[in-house]
């Protein structure tokens, strides 16, 4: 088509938050002509709400660090689900791709010798997150931004031009990548200012799009979170898996109700803050499940003395990982012996010094002071869980970040899947980013040279993407009133947070299927009124097919894993159950990639198969106790 | 105004009236909106509402909503601030709310700006320099002496202080000579950081501040410090070291001397 | 032009109604009194000036044993008032004829004047430069301190370098106020007091000066390396915040150190004795 403006780019990156900005960095540095889009402006990715730390092993905290008490700490807190060989490499990678960041400009908060220095979290058997105060996402990505400008400077010294070799398409939305002969050809999108399309052909796209958060209503994710690069390598024909792990952070803000969901760093719980409820108590000393008995205080003083002298004393168990704390306040709350906002406190006030609290913890004193009056070094906060994460993703080859099934196509971050298993551990995202965002660009960048030609991208298919993002200007014409998409928008998000939420049961989930299979027909009439020029109606109207494709892969793969692990927390299947350790469902398009132009939406659009997990490598496997590993493997696994 | 106080209704939500520049390159005006407000809420809560039920295509920049990633940056009531991070606890309710896009940038639509400029200037600075000597791991660095350059690192480019510099702000053609409170800042984190080898490149930082980057533009009248919100002390800690530092390079006969006879030493 | 870059002249309107901005008519959308800051800043700054203007050209009254005026001190020609053990140096010798605080005053003048503090406070207050944040000034050229005669403003340091010395003449000063008007040791009156006072508000501003720390340890790139310096650093960064405050203070401590004497020497009262 004449009027749609073709580039051609060597690796298109989509999305420009840790992961993406990573990978770009690495494509260009391999020599390739990259591309980044990006919802946002450059800069402003969700990363940037990132607080805790970057999770990696080099022990400047505690030597007895090494990446192989990282890697069991990473199994241990997704239930042994991860893929081990993800696992694997995320832990040993980590340090280097910290280091890496100081020669970029990055300014970590530092230990008195001069080094790195790490602090506690939960999960963590060691101090581990290099960090920033509670801003290390940001400090993350300026660093990555600053190290991309760089890039440019001396590509400009070279041929004349800032983004001869390195481009950022800030405010554009990829709504398709496009396929030729089986492979991938590039991506088309639109401009969400001037509302013009594009299409950027190249041979490797990476998605590091993030996640899924707004499908639900509260969360602590900014509106970019409507698992665009989920729906994208689902639409291209790649499988996604672990879709039913959503992680629930215990502690986002409650009140007042116009912030409600925003995030309250874990790194308050790790510098000494304690959970109370109504009548005071520190409750969660009674919800320490039995795989940690072990590893968890017992008494508040032997949990208080842990901070100073952590050799000798056990941690106190709101360092549990995440998802145990959040079903912890969930059940307090239930129980009646939540706070008035319905959550539970949170409190630094009487645990530190005022100064103390607002050297460490500056941007969380900043952020309840501003909007919600709460002065923390003298009262406690108000909090309860907010989605925050999906462990699920795309179903990638652990060492190059490929996506299975369709060549070209990589996918790193929160978008790609495995290597969290069923729960995420503060501070493995950050590390995560870095490590496998590192590695989707550098395989990328393998992949293109290698390739002998280059398919390009068809006619037929860019119309066809044409189409579809027209038609929410057309609602009317497909029968029946136009629907407004923000109001659909709201009925999803509430569908989601009531019936797939953190507690779930078989009846409410069957229940969400239906809610979504009724919101995907009216979804097919969202109109928009106005023109193409930044028209937020508009964006939203075409981020709902993503949301709707995101949420049945969630809902469906909840209905069907009948256990609770991680962040999969069924009502009438309250236990963890051995003989899911290594099954991971598998979500993919119904109608296929290609066959599915516009079917009837009443009909699911997701199948889901089941698929066993290969098995963990034997020396990885004696890095645990016999005894903890009888907890999780299957008898069958122990034999081996 | 007084009917609209009674109308108060329960649950702490009131009525309130909002006025919003509408328009684009071509031209617009400031749009009158009845609006609902309930507890607790920042303007951005209630624009958010004006795009749910009464404005669809109404365009407005945003993202964290908790005053973390700098996206949603406007004027109210003509001040320059965060539209997550002003509670419309702060209005009285009778108070007309005014909303309109930042006045130093080009508008692209309603409350959406062109803020290209910042990344053109940003391309500007030279970046960080790592030091030739040291592989990655092997940096250490003292937490005073990274504690300056960390402050301005807080940034989170929101672009306020590039939008109330008056530099530019009331002189278009300044634009090209002038890299704003931001990215003079920037200049500053880099020349403060311990381990900068940009001069061992013969680059020096303090005098391209003040030859290429505009830094003696700055009467240091203070408005980027007002209106940070992450309350970074941008005049105070970074631009008037800055202007010393120059000062030294450029202006100061004595350190002129000094380093004169040093080099001679050496 | 310091930065190489001429402006193109504008034709048409420029700044916040360039073409290229949001169509707003209005200079500005403040609904606050944004107008008292400067108002009030500009209504105090030329108290002073009209103050101090007179008492430095009135050439009377300016002592009163113990007691010289800061606006007179050190005094530097040959026609000051004999101050016995005062600060009288004749360097101008006899040939001066006018006010001998003209002579000294340029020094304080010139260190206040080219304060980042009072910077700020007379371009905003007299030369609404910007009149306040986000309020558009009327200006239609601007070119800051890039050029003649502001780019002098870049030698504040030579002025605090003098502000020390008569910050320690003035020290001197108060000292001497421990006499009583026979030159006796080992008293003290009202009037002692009000010097003290003044000399410790002037150490403050003056110690607070940006160019003092930037001098004392800002300059560094390591402060690890230098731990004396970091401390006067820190010390000085915390009156450093406190900056306008004690310029304001200061100025007026030293008016009323200066009427005090005006009123002593005029005979309107005598000074309180303590001992």
């Amino acid at each position: 088509m004449a009027h749609v403006d073709r580039q051609t780019w060597d690796v298109v990156v989509v999305g420009a938050g840790g992961a993406g900005l990573r990978a770009a960095i690495e494509a260009r540095e391999a020599g390739m002509r990259t591309a980044v889009i990006c919802k946002s402006l450059f800069g402003k990715a969700h990363t940037v709400m990132a607080e805790g730390g970057i999770a990696a092993s080099m022990g400047n905290a505690n030597e007895h660090d090494t990446w192989q008490v990282h890697f069991r700490d990473t199994l241990r807190g997704g239930k042994f689900l991860n893929h081990w060989r993800m696992a694997e490499l995320h832990a040993r990678e980590a340090p280097d791709r910290v280091w890496e960041l100081e020669t970029w400009g990055a300014l970590f908060d530092r230990t008195p010798d001069g080094r790195i220095s790490q602090r506690n979290f939960g999960g963590h058997e060691y101090p581990r997150l290099a960090h920033v105060g509670d801003r290390t996402g940001l400090e993350l990505i300026r660093t990555l931004q600053q190290k991309i400008v760089s890039l440019q400077q001396e590509d400009q010294r070279v041929s004349g031009s800032y983004e001869e070799g390195l481009k950022v398409f800030q405010e554009c939305t990829v709504t398709r990548v496009l396929k030729t002969g089986g492979k991938v050809s590039g991506v088309f999108a639109y401009d969400r200012e001037s509302g013009r399309f594009f299409v950027l052909e190249a041979p490797a796209v990476v998605l590091a799009t993030g996640g899924i958060g707004k499908s639900f209503k509260v969360t602590s994710n900014s509106w970019e979170y409507t698992g665009d690069g989920h729906a994208l390598a689902l639409l291209a024909g790649a499988p996604l898996i672990n879709m039913e792990f959503v992680q629930f952070h215990p502690t986002g803000m409650v009140w007042p109700p116009s912030v409600k969901g925003i995030l309250v760093t874990e790194s308050v719980r790790g510098d000494g803050g304690v959970l109370r409820n109504s009548d005071g108590k520190r409750f969660m000393f009674d919800y320490v499940p039995d795989v940690f008995k072990e590893k968890y205080a017992e008494t508040e003083a032997e949990g208080d003395r842990w901070y100073d002298d952590p050799d000798r004393n056990r941690r106190p168990p709101e360092l549990l990982p995440r998802d145990e704390v959040a079903r912890a306040i969930n059940a307090e709350v239930k129980a009646g012996r939540g706070s008035p906002h319905g959550g539970v406190f949170l409190d630094v006030s009487t645990r530190m010094p005022a100064e103390v609290i607002k050297r460490r913890l500056p941007s969380m004193h900043h952020q309840f002071k501003e909007l919600a009056d709460v002065d923390i070094t003298a009262e406690p906060m108000e909090v309860g869980p907010t989605c925050h994460y999906v462990m699920g993703g795309v179903e990638v080859d652990p060492d190059t970040a490929a996506a299975t099934g369709v060549p070209g196509l990589f996918a790193a971050g929160e978008v790609a899947g495995g290597m969290h298993g069923s729960n995420r551990l503060g501070g493995n995202s950050l590390s995560d980013l870095l490590v496998f965002g590192r590695r989707a660009g550098l395989y990328a960048a393998e992949y293109v040279t290698a390739l002998h030609a280059r398919p390009p991208a068809e006619a037929r298919d860019i119309d066809a993407a044409e189409a579809e993002a027209l038609r929410p200007f057309s609602a009317e014409e497909t029968g029946g009133p136009a629907e407004n998409p923000y109001a659909l928008h709201q009925e999803l998000q509430q569908a989601m947070n009531d019936l797939v939420g953190i507690i779930r049961r078989e009846e409410e989930m069957a229940e969400a299927l239906s809610r979504l299979a009724a919101l995907r027909v009216r979804a097919h009439r969202a109109g928009v009124e106005g023109h193409r020029q930044y028209n937020p109606g508009w964006h939203l109207a075409l981020d709902l097919r993503n949301m709707l494709l995101v949420s049945e892969c969630v809902a469906r793969a909840a209905l069907t894993r009948t256990e609770s692990r991680g962040g999969h927390t069924r009502d009438d299947y309250p236990e963890m159950d051995r003989r899911w350790r290594n099954v991971n469902l598998v979500c993919e398009l119904a109608d296929g990639p290609d066959g599915g132009g516009d079917p009837d939406p009443a009909r699911g659009r997701i199948r889901l198969t089941r698929r066993e997990t290969p098995p963990i490598r034997r020396d990885l496997l004696e890095l645990f106790e016999q005894d903890e590993l009888v907890k999780y493997l299957t008898d069958e696994e122990l034999s081996r | 105004m007084s009917e609209r106080q009674a109308e108060q209704r329960p649950g702490g939500s009131y009525p309130a009236h909002f006025r919003v520049w509408r328009g684009d390159a071509d031209g617009g005006e400031l749009r009158d909106y009845e609006v609902e407000v309930h507890e607790g809420e920042v303007v951005l809560d209630i624009i958010h509402r004006l795009q749910a039920t009464q404005a669809p295509d109404l365009a407005v920049r945003w993202n964290c909503k908790a005053g973390k990633c700098g996206s949603c940056s406007a004027e109210i009531n003509g001040r320059p601030r965060l539209m997550c991070m002003t509670r419309m606890s702060v209005f009285t309710r009778a108070e007309t709310v005014t909303v309109t896009p930042m006045r130093t940038f080009p508008v692209l639509r309603d409350l959406v700006t062109d803020v290209s400029f910042n990344y053109t200037k940003a391309r500007e600075i030279p970046a960080f320099v790592p030091p030739a000597d040291l592989g990655p791991g092997e940096y250490r660095m003292r937490q005073e002496d990274v504690n300056r350059s960390q402050e301005f690192r807080k940034c989170i480019e929101c672009f306020l202080c590039q939008n109330t510099c008056h530099v530019v702000r009331d002189h278009e053609e300044n634009k090209d000579a002038f890299a704003g409170p931001r990215f003079l800042m920037r200049i500053a984190e880099l020349d403060m950081h311990p381990l900068d080898a940009a001069p061992a490149l013969g680059l020096d930082r303090r005098r391209t501040a003040q030859d290429g980057h505009g830094l003696g533009y700055c009467n240091i009248t203070k408005c980027c410090t007002e209106v940070c919100p992450e309350h970074i002390k941008i005049t105070d800690n970074a631009l008037i070291p800055l202007k010393e530092r120059a000062a030294d390079r450029k202006y100061d006969p004595l350190v002129w001397l000094g380093n004169k006879i040093r080099r001679r030493t050496e | 032009m310091a930065t190489g870059i001429e402006p193109a002249p504008q034709s048409g309107p420029t700044g916040v109604r360039d073409a290229s901005r949001a169509a707003i008519p209005a200079r500005h959308l403040r609904t606050d009194r944004w107008w008292l800051a400067p108002a009030g800043t500009a209504a105090g700054l030329l108290a002073f000036v009209v103050y101090s203007t007179w008492r430095a050209f009135a050439n009377a009254d300016y002592y009163h044993a113990p007691y010289v005026s800061p606006f007179y001190s050190p005094c530097l020609a040959a026609n000051c008032h004999p101050m016995r053990g005062g600060p009288n140096w004749e360097v101008f010798g006899s040939w001066w004829g006018l006010s001998p605080a003209l002579l000294i005053l340029i020094f304080p003048l010139g260190f206040r004047l080219t304060c980042y503090y009072y910077r700020k406070a007379y371009y905003r207050g007299f030369w609404a430069s910007p009149p306040a944040c986000a309020v558009a000034e009327p200006h239609r050229r601007y070119t800051g301190e890039t050029r003649f005669p502001l780019i002098l403003q870049n030698v504040h340091r030579y002025f605090f370098y003098f502000a020390v010395l008569v910050a320690g003449v003035l020290t001197y000063d108060t000292v001497l106020t421990f006499r009583d008007d026979h030159y006796r040791w080992g008293h003290m009156g009202l009037g002692s007091l009000v010097f003290l006072a003044n000399i410790v508000l002037i150490w403050a501003y003056t110690l607070s000066c940006h160019s003092c720390r930037h001098i004392v340890g800002g300059r560094l790139r390591h402060f690890s390396k230098h731990p004396v310096r970091y401390r006067l650093w820190g010390w000085v960064s915390t009156l450093n915040a406190r900056h306008m405050q004690l310029a304001w203070a200061s100025l007026i401590s030293v008016a009323v150190a200066d009427f005090y004497v005006f009123l002593l020497a005029g005979g309107a009262f005598e000074d309180p004795r303590f001992f």
